[in-house]
């Protein structure tokens, strides 16, 4: 059997039928800046951060399938300013005060703004109003700071078996909504437990009572950067789905 | 030495914990003023900017008119303006009131707080009329550099002022940049 290659910045990496370009890319330990792809889920690709170059042109690694002989760009400087001006308009959008936040040190955006060096916005702040939703017992859902990845969409589809989330609205009007007659969690079956309250990349969906349990200095992202931690943990999830193709 | 780098700096919407970071910079200050000297700032309690001004560092957002015009003063006064800390660069804690109309805040404070004796709502002519909403400086002024955190860290401080003094373009290695 020949193996499947391509290159990543001109490393060669091999790659199983069916992969995507990120998955190939985990695999081989290479990271690829991404939030809306968990490689536990099927992928969305539309937070855009995965962009790489394939033979010349822009494609969402986490949805663009790997092809034998394809040549991929990722951690050039283009990209990376690409990527970071798309984490600034992530941060713009939302409303995003790090030192006030629980999952400040843990969050994948502030994480994902600190490997690409971004130092500020850059563009001026929408501070759109959004709701919270603060009515379940133990879930919180601060949607100033979702970014709309739909993971916990995902995972309450298709894990939780529940459906307890969903994206309406459009363009900047995007928000997440709460399937129930009243909107609100607290008339929903979600429960700690559920797969769809540990998936949240930011801090939208939070376990209440549990901020700032662990202290500055030891959290996710104070001693290792994102591309770290993200191949550490996604490196066996994208190896145990090979083995089950 | 020929002259000295002139550094200015000064809280705008800000809570002077940016100021505080700077001086954590202990007895490092004694090499800084070795080359520096200090401006208009409150630690010197000079009230304008001189002419020329080497290095300006803005701690805190825009939340009154105050705000706006000394800042002006500062980005017209200044060759370097720098955005300092979380409040300089987004607004800060002092933006989470946007999405609440200032009357209902001031009414809250002023007025519906617990506590509050003899309610009223300041309105004399010296006090600097409160902006609609808190504003970052860059939305205001051209911001030259960016120093991130709440506060950033004294080496953050150091690592900038020390790159400026040295003709190197100044940059923050991936352990000195915060949000928080
Ligand atoms: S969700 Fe992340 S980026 Fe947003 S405020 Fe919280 S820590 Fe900061
Ligand atoms: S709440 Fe969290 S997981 Fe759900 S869409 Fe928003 S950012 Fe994504
Ligand atoms: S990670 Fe690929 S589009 Fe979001």
């Amino acid at each position: 059997m020949t193996e499947h290659m391509l290159t990543i910045d001109g490393q060669r990496i091999p790659f199983t039928e069916g992969q995507t370009i990120i998955e190939a890319a985990t695999a081989a330990g290479v990271y690829i800046p991404h939030l809306c792809h968990n490689p536990e889920f099927k992928p969305h690709g539309s937070c855009k951060l995965c962009t790489v170059k394939v033979n010349g042109r822009n494609c969402s690694a986490c949805t663009f399938p790997a092809a034998d002989g394809q040549e991929v760009l990722n951690n050039t400087q283009e990209l990376n300013e690409t990527r970071r001006t798309i984490t600034q308009m992530l941060f713009i959008e939302g409303n995003h005060f790090c030192p006030s936040c629980e999952k400040s040190g843990n969050c994948q955006l502030q994480a994902v703004g600190y490997y690409l060096n971004m130092l500020d916005a850059h563009f001026p702040f929408f501070y759109p109003s959004r709701e919270v939703d603060a009515s379940h017992q133990e879930v919180m859902l601060d949607r100033d700071r979702c970014i709309l990845c739909e993971l916990c969409v995902r995972a309450s589809r298709d894990v939780d078996g529940k459906n307890v989330f969903a994206l309406s609205g459009r363009g900047i009007n995007s928000h997440l909504i709460v399937n129930s007659t009243t909107g609100k969690l607290k008339d929903t079956d979600i429960s700690v437990d559920d797969k769809a309250v540990h998936v949240c990349p930011v801090g939208a969906i939070l376990i209440k009572r549990k901020g700032f349990e662990v202290p500055i200095g030891e959290r996710i992202y104070d001693g290792q950067d994102i591309g770290q931690v993200s191949l550490e943990h996604e490196m066996p999830i994208v190896e145990e789905a090979e083995h089950g193709r | 030495m020929a002259g000295k780098i002139k550094v200015a700096t000064t809280s705008l919407a800000g809570c002077f914990g940016c100021h505080m970071s700077f001086l954590d910079i202990d007895e490092r200050i004694l090499a800084l003023a070795e080359i520096a000297e200090f401006d208009r700032s409150p630690l010197t309690d000079i009230k304008h900017c001189s002419d020329q001004v080497d290095i300006g560092l803005v701690e805190g957002g825009l939340c009154n008119a105050e705000n706006v015009h000394t800042l002006r003063e500062f980005r017209e006064s200044c060759k370097i303006l720098v955005a300092v800390g979380a409040c300089a660069i987004n607004g800060g804690l002092p933006a989470m009131r946007n999405h609440i109309p200032l009357q209902e805040c001031l009414e809250e404070s002023y007025l519906d707080a617990v506590g509050v004796e003899n309610p009223q709502i300041p309105n004399d002519v010296e006090l600097p009329l409160l902006l609609n909403k808190v504003h970052p400086i860059h939305e205001v002024v051209k911001v030259d550099y960016f120093l991130p955190g709440c506060p950033p860290s004294a080496d953050v401080f150091w690592k900038f002022l020390t790159d400026l003094a040295s003709g190197a373009e100044p940059s923050l290695p991936y352990e000195l940049v915060h949000y928080d």
